[in-house]
């Protein structure tokens, strides 16, 4: 597709309409991950970190900052992308976005890019909260820059998949609930899978978000679970997955067009 | 006037096996107003739906200005104007942010100027910074047409456009409405107010059952189906119909007062002058006579039963 036959001006459109949400609901947008930020701290950080040795070299304070910081990353960026599609859908104002000269690819930027910016805002917010609290180190900038655009572009997507399919409020919290946050726990958060006995670290190696947990704070501390290749690769193929998800719904109209 | 939106062979059949539209062709002309008119569920919103893309075609097509809705939907969408039945807005919004939203998307740049025009010519000025939950049914239908209006479409689709809303709504819609025209832009609407149709409409299209059983002119549809009534007012009541009148088809009023008889106006003769000299005849003088004409309400009511 030719960018400059692009209708940047529907795309710019979505964007700063879905952003313009994002500054009014401010309070629970910004503040919400901060105060829950700043109690894991309290309680992982100071209560339970101060009774657990290092973990790779790194304190256990600084060690859990790159899994809080993917935790909020990938439920802002489910909940922002599926509710920011769901609801026109939901109060039927999707009839404008339908009925204009605004391609598949336009709807996908606006909402996903919005969506995307909203949960690196609020990762880059944690990730100073943070700094207030524990000594911070990034030995890879470049890399963690990579790793947060990538999973929040990535699981934005996600989340646009599931406001598209969702045809409830329920289902819409289906998934982020059931799934992405038991598995984002699991992943390796506020632990190194190292810690895990033989099998448990097996069963966790199936888990996706391990990958992207262990590729993040690879570019934090220079040491992973698995190899950065690896959650590099994972991270592009859960990404071409919900791409190619996007593209078969607009191509066959599911959930959008009888 | 050449045509601005052309139909051909125009079928939808939906995935639960409803045939919505069968076999639609229809051109839409450049700069009128055209009346879509038909029962509940007869197809008129599948049709508008599927020229605006809110709805896949099964087969046919669609060209608008020329272009096709499919192959080139971005300069096809780009000349519409939707109003949709249902009252859908962001209620969380102001006026003036939904607005200059509904510009964008359909790829003009912003121009203040104009959502102000647009947003005054629709009473919605004073109201501008308020959210959209605040306001009333009918202000929210304002608002529905403002966002239409936004990138300034060549043709306008209303559907259903007054329905719920009071009579000084309705009647600022039509002067709108009016003015659009005047301004050169086509308008599709459908509507259940048949007296709308009458009142604004250049041409009226019946759809029923998902096919167009009618295209016409409104004032030649009138002319060719409408019936006329001579009611003559007698001097002296009548007790019943004396049977020298019976072959005209009276009708005699339960008081007695008056007679009424129904003609066709597509017909060689009316009868009328044959009746007035049997009623001379037969010695009942009347004082007074008036005609009226069947609106286009009998005309459709008469259609769509005549198809049933």
């Amino acid at each position: 597709m030719n960018p400059l036959s692009m209708n940047w001006p529907a795309v710019s459109a979505i964007y700063l309409f879905e952003m313009a949400r994002f500054w009014r609901t401010g309070l629970q947008s910004i503040v919400a991950p901060v105060i829950a930020t700043s109690l894991y701290f309290v309680v992982f950080g100071a209560a339970i970190g101060a009774r657990v040795a290092s973990v790779d070299g790194v304190a256990y304070g600084a060690f859990i900052v790159p899994g809080l910081i993917m935790l909020s990353l990938l439920t802002q960026s489910i909940a922002n992308a599926s509710f920011g599609i769901y609801f026109p859908r939901f109060a039927g104002t999707i009839y404008e976005i339908l009925s204009a000269p605004v391609s598949p690819l336009e709807i996908v930027l606006g909402y996903v890019g919005a969506a995307a910016s909203k949960s690196i805002l609020i990762g880059l917010i944690i990730l100073a909260t943070a700094a207030l609290f524990v000594p911070l180190r990034i030995e890879h900038p470049i890399w963690m820059v990579a790793f947060l655009l990538l999973t929040a572009v990535t699981f934005s997507l996600f989340g646009f998949l599931i406001g598209l399919w969702a045809d409830g409020f329920e289902k819409l919290q289906l998934v982020p609930l059931l799934i992405v946050t038991p598995l984002t726990f699991l992943g390796g958060s506020f632990y190194s899978i190292e810690m895990l006995p033989p099998f448990w670290r097996a069963v966790s190696l199936v888990n996706p978000v391990v990958y992207l947990i262990s590729g993040f704070r690879w570019s934090f501390f220079g040491a992973s679970d698995v190899r950065v290749e690896i959650s590099l690769a994972m991270t592009l193929v859960f990404l071409a997955a919900c791409l190619g998800g996007v593209v078969w719904i607009f191509r066959t109209g599911y959930r959008l067009k009888s | 006037m050449p045509p601005i939106i052309s139909i051909s062979g125009l079928s939808k059949v939906y995935a639960s096996g409803l045939h919505a539209l069968k076999d639609i062709d229809l051109t839409i002309a450049k700069g009128e107003i055209f009346a879509l008119l038909g029962p509940n569920g007869a197809g008129k919103t599948t049709l508008i739906s599927i020229v605006c893309g809110l709805v896949r075609a099964s087969s046919g097509t669609v060209t608008v200005d020329g272009h096709d809705i499919t192959g080139d939907y971005r300069e096809a969408r780009r000349a519409i104007g939707l109003v949709p039945q249902e009252l859908t807005t962001d209620a969380f919004e102001t006026v003036w942010a939904t607005t200059s939203f509904s510009r964008g998307l359909f790829g003009m740049k912003a121009d203040p100027a104009h959502i102000e025009r647009v947003l005054r010519d629709l009473s919605l000025w004073d109201k501008k910074d308020s959210r959209i939950m605040t306001l009333s049914g009918g202000m929210k239908r304002r608002v529905l047409i403002a966002k239409a209006l936004s990138h300034e479409p060549r043709i306008l689709f209303l559907d259903e456009p007054t329905a719920g809303v009071d009579v000084e709504l309705r009647q600022d819609m039509w002067r709108l409405v009016r003015k659009l025209r005047d301004q050169g832009v086509t308008i599709i609407l459908t509507t259940h107010y048949i007296d709308e149709a009458e009142e604004m409409a250049d041409r009226v299209g019946v759809i029923r059952k998902g096919r167009i059983i009618l295209v016409e002119e409104k004032a030649e549809l009138m002319r060719k189906l409408g019936k006329k009534q001579l009611t003559l007012q007698l001097q002296n009541p009548l007790p019943a119909l004396p049977d020298e009148l019976a072959l005209h088809g009276l009708a005699l009023s339960a008081d007695g007062q008056e007679l009424v008889y129904t003609y066709d106006t597509k017909g060689e003769r009316t009868g009328i002058t044959t009746l007035l000299t049997d009623l001379t005849a037969a010695g009942i003088p009347f004082r007074d006579l008036s005609t009226s004409q069947s609106s286009l309400e009998d005309i459709f009511v008469d259609l769509v039963r005549e198809q049933a």
